[in-house]
């Protein structure tokens, strides 16, 4: 079955959507990832969406579920790269994608995501100094 | 008003709503659609496509390139023989739902083009008529 490649980088996931994903494949990548910060305990990951044309309603509620769901699991994620015309259209649905950090860049997106790592970080450190 | 163009796609799997954006988008690009247009297009017949598979269980799509008094248009026409909508009005507001999506589907597609009307009848099926112009 065909999948969307994720690729590891130290602690991190770096995901390239380079092609029309129908709703299995995008549900299948919803669980990839969760197994792979799982698997390998990632802290942040990456999502490159500047290929995609179109993001509609349930597009815009995976990414918006893999964003949660690595927060569940203790890593931040970025998406990157929405074209013009698709955040536009996104918001004319009704979509915002609330709780998605977003970026222009990959490099914008990279700076976020170590920033929200660290802050992450930070405050875990500070949850377990207190107790 | 005179229809140029018509062809059929049938929505019987989550592949076929991708064939379906594809349809559209090459289509929207011939009739020279703005980008943000293509994709406003695109978009809604994504939405309706995956209603059409997801609620009635399959169906097809017909598109129509349409010219009107010198304008040039792009409709589509979605229909399924699923079980049909109860309360139409209940269902164009955002965030009403039965299944498992947000409930953008079809007040959002509204949104995003110039004509919409919506057909269903309970236990026969829905037709939901979209058209953007030029």
């Amino acid at each position: 079955m065909e999948r969307i490649p994720i690729l590891r980088i130290g602690s991190l996931l770096l995901i390239t959507i380079q092609l029309d994903m129908h709703d299995k494949l995008a549900l299948q990548l919803q669980d990839d990832v969760t197994h792979r910060i799982s698997d390998y305990g990632s802290t942040g990951v990456l999502i490159d969406i500047s290929s995609l044309e179109i993001v509609d309603s349930f597009i815009g509620r995976t990414l918006a579920n893999i964003a949660a769901m690595s927060r569940v699991l203790g890593a931040e994620t970025v998406v990157v790269g929405m074209q013009p015309a698709v955040a536009i259209t996104l918001v004319e649905l009704g979509m915002s994608l609330p709780g998605v950090r977003t970026a222009l860049t990959v490099e914008a997106g990279m700076d976020l995501l170590l920033t929200a790592v660290n802050e992450a970080g930070n405050e875990s450190e500070d949850e377990r100094s207190q107790a | 008003m005179n229809v140029l163009k018509r062809d059929l796609q049938l929505l019987q799997s989550s592949n076929d709503v991708v064939l379906a954006r594809q349809k559209v988008r090459l289509w929207a690009t011939e009739l020279r659609f703005s980008l943000v247009d293509q994709t406003k297009l695109v978009t809604a017949a994504s939405e309706l496509a995956r209603n059409a598979l997801d609620h009635g269980k399959g169906g097809a799509m017909t598109m129509e390139v349409l010219s009107m008094n010198g304008k040039s248009g792009l409709r589509l026409v979605f229909e399924d023989h699923g079980p049909g909508i109860a309360d139409i009005e209940q269902a164009l507001k955002d965030g009403f739902t039965t299944g498992s999506g947000m409930g953008l589907g079809l007040g959002g597609s509204k949104r995003l083009v110039n004509e919409f009307c919506i057909e269903s009848e309970i236990g026969k099926g829905t037709k939901v008529t979209i058209t953007r112009w030029k």
